[in-house]
């Protein structure tokens, strides 16, 4: 569902994030994504979310190119991803509640509907006493949770994760990995960057300086 | 379709949550805007106000047909059929030679004068009271009446009210044109508010981007903020005309009283006043368009 061939994405300034990177995600994997640090896995997840465009080369989600695709129609391509950011972007000035209802005014869900589906996936990630509370009250943690909860309430078939165990102890991130793989077992395909994947079950993307040095195709 | 009338009220909802948080705000960019939208409304007020006040004057041009002095009784009834089927014509009266020359030797002091003259010196006339205040109609009509059989001169009597019209028609202009740049401005006044209003929101702006959100659902509700903005201060601009009329008003009378005439000023019609609003309203509406396109541009 997800193809690239020989990307490459250079940012203005001239720095190269992504060399050449030619790879392919069936539906329901789960993958995970790994290499230092500016090694190029923010880029890579961004231009699968269609939130970047390739510099030359050509990524098909759904067999589109999303290269060629008219501005117009990224952000409906975009909807398709649950997206965890690697620094929350939760909003600030609205409860928990609100936070995750967003992606569903966007998508156009309202009134009762929407209101259940955001208690369904506050639920999942065991914050649904706290729907009432601003962001700032909760730990670590429990944004990060909020920030899945967002990702997964318009229940998008591929949900991708920018670091999202960087700043957590290794208790909460067992927690939350263990909360991907349950996400995976119901057919999501869920793409997760991480610097350190020590017991990751599950495929691995190795970039290196923005090359695909491991799951590379034969 | 239902989706549709959720975004809006969705958007409306929002616009009118920020209104009740920041009241004062909203309040002093009312008065900004009031007072730019007053200029000109104002001016237009008064430039009605006269209008109507020259219309309820005698204005109707009055013309004067001289027939030919060698005009025969055939030629001048001619005319008088000609002026009996006229549609552009309040009434007339037909004035003889022999009446005119009558009234004339009555009159005291020019007998002297008169003494001297062995025959009647005067033309048959017709004199025409025009339907139409229109100085151009009365122009048209003056034209085709020199044009008449046996028809000698023709004099219009309007030139002041010409003068009169001419002297709104610029008014009317010099209102359009201070419209105009005042339009302007309060396409920039009230970009420029809504551009401090995105960047309040960037981050939810930048978040929803990521998340799918189109250009069209970021925009809406700032549209509705600016128009709404547009239609307070297009509400304050009536409220400062409406006061201010009063305190004039309180003037033109005792003024108007000294000439014996009840003449006042009228505040703005209801088709004057929605369109002050309305257009307001599409102001604000552009400002805003204007100022979030150029954000969402950036992005």
């Amino acid at each position: 569902m997800i193809k690239f061939d020989k990307v490459t994405k250079r940012y203005p300034g001239g720095h190269e994030a992504l060399r050449s990177v030619t790879f392919e995600i069936a539906k329901g994997e789960l993958v995970y994504i790994t290499g230092h640090s500016g090694a190029g896995k923010s880029t890579l997840l961004k231009l699968i979310a269609a939130i970047e465009r390739p510099t030359t080369g050509t990524v098909l989600l759904n067999n589109q190119n999303i290269g060629t695709l008219r501005r117009a129609a990224l952000p409906y391509i975009r909807r398709n991803f649950g997206m965890i950011f690697q620094d929350h972007k939760l909003l600030y000035d609205r409860s928990a509640f609100d936070n995750v209802a967003l992606p569903l005014a966007i998508d156009g869900v309202a009134g009762r509907e929407a209101g259940k589906r955001v208690r369904a996936a506050l639920d999942k990630v065991g914050l649904l006493n706290r729907e009432k509370a601003m962001p700032i009250a909760l730990s670590g943690g429990e944004q990060q949770r909020l920030a899945i909860a967002r990702a997964i309430v318009s229940r998008p078939a591929v949900l991708v994760a920018d670091e999202p165990t960087g700043n957590l102890d290794s208790n909460y991130a067992h927690d939350i990995m263990a909360l991907f793989r349950s996400f995976n077992e119901v057919g999501v395909t869920v793409l997760v960057a991480t610097h350190d994947a020590g017991n990751a079950e599950g495929r691995l993307l190795h970039l290196d300086h923005g090359a695909l040095t491991e799951g590379v195709p034969a | 379709m239902q989706a549709w009338i959720h975004a809006h009220q969705q958007a409306l909802t929002l616009v009118l949550k920020k209104l009740r948080s920041a009241p004062f705000a909203h309040l002093v960019m009312a008065a900004v805007i009031g007072a730019a939208l007053s200029l000109p409304a104002g001016l237009y007020m008064v430039l009605a106000n006269l209008g109507n006040a020259a219309a309820d004057i005698e204005t109707d041009p009055q013309i004067t047909l001289f027939m030919t002095l060698g005009a025969n009784d055939a030629a001048t009834k001619e005319i008088d059929n000609r002026l009996h089927k006229h549609s552009g014509i309040r009434e007339y009266r037909f004035v003889s030679r022999e009446t005119a020359w009558h009234d004339l030797q009555e009159r005291n002091g020019v007998q002297g004068a008169l003494n001297g003259l062995e025959k009647n010196p005067l033309p048959d006339a017709f004199i025409v009271h025009v339907s139409s205040s229109d100085p151009a109609t009365a122009d048209a009509l003056q034209k085709e009446f020199s044009a008449w059989p046996q028809v000698e001169h023709v004099q219009l009597d309007a030139a002041w009210v010409k003068r009169l019209y001419t002297l709104l028609k610029l008014g009317e202009k010099a209102v359009m044109i201070l419209a105009v740049l005042l339009g302007f401005a309060l396409i920039a006044i009230i970009g420029n508010t809504i551009r401090l209003q995105i960047l309040t929101q960037r981050e939810e702006i930048e978040v929803s981007k990521l998340i799918g959100a189109t250009d069209r659902f970021i925009r809406r509700p700032f549209l509705y903020a600016g128009a709404l903005q547009g239609v307070l201060g297009g509400v304050t601009a009536w409220l400062i005309l409406f006061v201010a009329l009063y305190i004039f008003n309180q003037s033109v009378e005792e003024l108007a009283q000294l000439y014996a005439s009840d003449f006042r000023l009228h505040p703005l019609g209801l088709q004057a006043s929605l369109i002050l609003i309305v257009s307001a309203a599409l102001l604000g509406w552009l400002g805003s368009y204007w100022s979030v396109s150029r954000y969402l541009s950036k992005l």
